[in-house]
């Protein structure tokens, strides 16, 4: 029997989200002779766009309309999903806050094979999937074998896979809904969203950004941070840690679960460059990265790199910028 | 309320460069550090900071070999009040769904309330407290990052989402909750805390005590298994600033300019 691949399409007030084009192409590297569905799930009229807007990447595109679908409760979605999925076939779900939510429940009540945050797809034989993930924050990669004969649930890593564009599918959109069944579940209501506070800076506007990370050890050396900052006239963003630490404000922070920033220079300064970190920076800014590990992530994504202690370089570099002046 | 925590003793991250070893088949383990997983350690502190408002008991639970031990003891030097050990050799290699299927035979055979899980590990999937919620048929709410209690039987509960908002949900008890970061501030363990609890008997539990499913632990039984660590060919990556920290100070100030980043 044909292998079937479906594709959990996000989306936002009628649009899908990027990884939407990602899937698609994850799922021909994955298995190029399989049938692809996107699946749909909402309701009203922003549904129907953005089956109409998917049906052009994916030639079968399954839409499920329901009032308990209006806000995407990842119980209330896996319920439909587990009635639509047919035995054996394989998901792909975006690794982002809702597909982690989402896919290790769904794997089992499948009872297919999860792999999580898969960043590519090295072979396929017979039911044997070879995947790559990632561990340690990015520092160092796995093959993982995936057994596919059960079906398997897969998430994929936002920007892994190359988007298709071509928008060339001309598919078509069929009404599920009827075989969705019942939507309805207990023990989890979505209540609100509860907007991020708004911070004295506002980073996603700033066109030079100091970013610090966890290399910076302790709250007291912000000010070296600071320093260096105001000599450049840049404003000063972090990493996750520091926030997490309460040494800046949650506003500052850049990434996927932060802000996402457009800066034409961005000094990393002890972060890591972990893909959530990475994820919040866009528009190809000039990236330099100083950190005392040769072989963090950070300098493959950086234009330039530095092996330095930045306790050390950064006050220096303060100094001079500031001495030029 | 009486809250399960599930903890895991990985290498620390922030005290090792993760190297791997020379066949492939490992990282190098020698002269690690290990320490509790980051976002376990939030899990049990907020654990902690529920139980001394609303009463009741945490438990500290991890699944691994005797060296686990150690993290059990330290999550109860901050304030956890009892710690099981669930270790077989028959445990070994299991995936994300065997570890699921072990703890699920703790929660089984406890009376418990709440059940939190670090949102992920050292190996980044994020994958057992969804499991295990999905098994038990609890609810489940992922990336937690505020839980406020309303009564016995209902919580309300915080997830991060994009761009630093927040899902707020309101979910009956029990269930299975995976704690984010940032969700509260980790009191410090010093070492006279952990010598308080050096000789608190620590259970130890196997297959047979929890009643597994044999058919889904172990090595045999993982759908997904491990095959090597290796490193990708690096790929164009930064051109590396080289020299005496002047020099590299004075190319580096070059480039700055050049880019518009010194203003
Ligand atoms: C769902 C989810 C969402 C997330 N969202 C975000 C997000 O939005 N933003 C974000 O940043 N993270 C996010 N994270 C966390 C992310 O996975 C990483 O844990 C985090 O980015 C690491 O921050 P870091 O690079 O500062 O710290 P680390 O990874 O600990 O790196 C510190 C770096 O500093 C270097 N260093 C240490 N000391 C020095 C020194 N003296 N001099 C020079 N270098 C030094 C080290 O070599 C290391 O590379 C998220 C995680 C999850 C699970």
């Amino acid at each position: 029997m044909a292998r079937q691949i479906f594709a959990y399409i996000l989306h936002k007030d009628g649009v899908a989200d990027d990884t939407a084009l990602e899937l698609v192409e994850a799922a021909r590297r994955l298995d190029a002779s399989a049938p692809v569905t996107a699946l749909v799930l909402g309701t009203g009229a922003d549904l129907d766009k953005v089956c109409q807007e998917v049906a052009a990447t994916y030639k079968e595109v399954w839409k499920v309309d329901n009032a308990a679908l209006s806000y995407p409760n990842a119980e209330v979605v896996r319920k439909v999903l587990v009635n639509l999925i047919p035995k054996g076939a394989i998901a792909l779900v975006p690794h982002e806050h809702f597909g982690m939510d989402l896919s290790p429940g769904l794997s089992i009540k499948l009872d297919a094979a999860y792999a999580p945050d898969v960043v590519d797809i090295s072979a396929l034989e017979g039911d044997k999937l070879t995947l790559v993930r990632q561990e340690y924050s990015g520092q160092v990669s796995t093959h993982v074998a995936c057994d596919l004969s059960a079906g398997a649930v897969i998430t994929i890593r936002a920007g892994a896979f190359a988007p298709d564009e071509s928008r060339s599918a001309g598919g078509t959109v069929t009404d599920k809904s009827p075989d969705a069944g019942d939507a309805g579940v207990a023990g989890r209501k979505f209540l609100e969203i509860i907007e991020a506070e708004v911070g004295d800076v506002d980073i996603t506007k700033s066109e030079v950004l100091v970013s610090v990370g966890r290399g910076i050890e302790d709250q007291d050396n912000l000010e070296m941070i600071n320093d260096l900052a105001k000599a450049m006239g840049a404003d000063v963003s972090c990493s996750r840690p520091i926030v997490d630490a309460k040494w800046l404000e949650k506003a500052r922070q850049v990434g996927t679960s932060g802000q996402t920033v457009k800066p034409k220079v961005y000094l990393a300064l002890g972060i890591s460059g972990s893909f959530q970190h990475m994820g919040g920076i866009k528009g190809n800014p000039f990236i330099v990265a100083v950190n005392k590990n040769a072989k963090a992530p950070i300098f493959q994504a950086a234009d330039v790199g530095v092996v330095a202690d930045i306790l050390e370089f950064v006050p220096e570099l303060a100094e001079k910028i500031a001495e030029m002046k | 309320m009486e809250i399960l925590v599930c903890v895991k003793r990985v290498p620390d991250t922030s005290e090792n460069e993760i190297e791997i070893n020379s066949s492939g088949s490992d990282i190098q383990r020698d002269d690690l550090v290990y320490s509790v997983n980051e976002w376990d350690n939030y899990a049990v502190e907020e654990a902690i900071q529920i139980r001394d408002n609303v009463g009741g008991s945490v438990t500290v639970v991890t699944v691994g070999d005797d060296d686990a031990e150690e993290v059990l003891r330290r999550e109860m030097a901050m304030g956890a009040d009892k710690g099981v050990l669930l270790k077989d050799d028959a445990f070994e290699g299991s995936d994300g769904r065997g570890v699921a299927a072990i703890i699920k035979g703790e929660v089984e055979k406890g009376n418990y309330d709440l059940i939190l899980t670090g949102a992920q590990a050292d190996d980044g999937a994020g994958q057992v407290g969804g499991m295990l919620a999905a098994m038990l048929d609890m609810p489940f709410a992922s990336l937690v990052n505020r839980i406020d209690v309303v009564d016995d039987k209902k919580i309300n509960v915080g997830r991060e989402i994009a761009g630093g908002n927040q899902e707020m949900n309101e979910m009956s008890l029990p269930c299975v909750l995976s704690i984010q970061t940032g969700i509260n501030e980790p009191r410090y363990v010093g070492i006279r805390g952990i010598r308080k609890v050096a000789s608190v008997e620590i259970p130890v539990k196997g297959a047979a005590d929890l009643g597994v499913d044999a058919a889904v632990i172990g090595a045999a039984n993982a759908r997904v298994k491990r095959l090597d660590y290796f490193v990708p060919p690096a790929g164009e990556g930064a051109e590396m600033l080289e020299g005496g920290v002047d020099e590299i100070i004075e190319k580096l100030i070059d480039m700055l300019k050049s880019k518009g980043g010194i203003k």
